[in-house]
């Protein structure tokens, strides 16, 4: 073959180059639009959530529920498994301060944890339904695809909630189950996501 | 100009192409744990960064397994120092739940704090060794190589606690030193680090 010789111009078009891409990649984007259940399913509309990667992170961002007080929650499907109501361990504490600067609190809430549970989790607590009104956060998975360990998770989600408050919530916890998890589903406790933008990323290890 | 047409392999050793943008999250190093004592990023060496390159740093933890009951932790070593001993001062609190559903807490951890301590910082509540145990998590190291201010980290790390817990431990502070921090070891306070992944990313 003859050696051939490109000048700037030659690939100034380019736009993509996989290989050079950072650590931190952009799998698949969500919307919701008066939606009950927002899915990131493994081999559907481009979602991947196997072993491609080692972390997954999941950013939910100005979710607008239709009914006030109500939670984002989510649940997991292991893989050929049948339904989200994977078996979880889980603690919740969240830190809040209202609007008129009156009262805080940082505690443990046990309302919203679950041991050996398969209820939908709470990530957001309290969401209030005025036009203004949303919640962002972000959920961390590691390694689902392990069929060795379980599979943990973290969360933060802030709302201004149904009483004007800010309440950040933190949870935590992991899926105890050795099968690989690969479908998950996020959902408001009642009604339906009216509007909010979910993403989820993989973090290479490579 | 005439075209020039490019097959699969016409530029592959381009090493950067000046428009497209790589990402700000750029993967530097991964340690694979083999009943390991110490995991040990040294700047300079087998690849690893961890200078003025950039100004924050991200270690990620994937499923560690424990020998022991131990705690997981991290210590650094100043640039053309001897040990992983530096002065910290830290807070830790942690926030738990058992699987049987009868015990739980959000604490700040006193025992498992430092004021000007140089022992290991640690960054977990104590693993179970169950085979099914695991430990994950981040930790964030902000500007290591300044040589004018104190080095602040953060760290969130999830783990099966001992008696079947699902536990957080939340830990901050920072290296209570001007000399710049270029070398990271994580271990446990007992037994090995049998497996699992730390990786380390630069953050542009």
């Amino acid at each position: 073959m003859g050696l051939v010789k490109y000048n700037n111009l030659s690939i100034s078009s380019i736009s993509d180059v996989s290989a050079i891409d950072g650590s931190m990649v952009l799998i698949k984007t969500i919307t919701a639009s008066s939606d009950s259940t927002i899915d990131f399913v493994d081999g559907t509309d481009d979602v991947v959530l196997d072993n491609t990667y080692p972390i997954y992170l999941f950013k939910f961002m100005s979710v607008h529920g239709s009914i006030d007080f109500r939670h984002l929650t989510f649940q997991g499907n292991v893989a050929s498994g049948s339904g989200y109501n994977e078996t979880m361990t889980s603690s919740t504490f969240y830190a809040q301060h209202d609007e008129a600067g009156t009262a805080t609190a940082l505690t443990y809430e046990a309302d919203y944890d679950q041991a050996q549970g398969t209820a939908f989790q709470a990530i957001v607590q309290g969401a209030g339904a005025d036009n203004d009104q949303a919640s962002s956060g972000e959920l961390w998975l590691f390694n689902p695809s392990s069929t060795t360990f379980v599979t943990h998770f973290f969360a933060i989600g802030n709302c201004s909630t149904d009483d004007n408050k800010i309440r950040s919530l933190h949870t935590s916890g992991y899926f105890n189950l050795t099968g690989a998890i690969d479908e998950i589903q996020f959902k408001m406790s009642g009604g339906n996501i009216d509007a909010g933008t979910f993403k989820l990323y993989g973090i290479k290890d490579s | 100009m005439a075209i020039v047409k490019l097959n699969d392999r016409g530029v592959r050793n381009v090493s950067t192409f000046g428009s497209v943008g790589a990402g700000s999250m750029v993967f530097i190093k991964k340690l694979t744990a083999s009943t390991s004592g110490t995991l040990d990023f040294v700047d300079g060496t087998s690849d690893v960064v961890l200078d003025d390159t950039y100004k924050e740093y991200i270690f990620t933890f994937k499923d560690i397994h424990g020998s022991a009951t131990g705690q997981f932790g991290f210590q650094g070593n100043a640039a053309s120092g001897s040990g992983f001993n530096e002065t910290m001062t830290t807070t830790n609190f942690r926030v738990f739940q058992n699987e049987a559903g009868t015990d739980s807490e959000l604490a700040y951890v006193a025992d498992e704090d430092q004021a000007q301590g140089t022992g290991l910082t640690l960054i977990a509540q104590t693993i179970d060794t169950d085979n099914d145990s695991n430990l994950v998590g981040y930790l964030h190291l902000f500007n290591p190589s300044s040589t004018t201010f104190v080095k602040h980290f953060i760290s969130r790390i999830g783990v099966m606690k001992s008696g079947d817990s699902a536990a957080n431990t939340f830990a901050a502070g920072y290296f209570n030193t001007t000399s710049a921090i270029d070398e990271i070891q994580f271990k446990f306070n007992s037994g090995n680090i049998d497996a699992g992944d730390i990786c380390l990313y630069g953050i542009k």
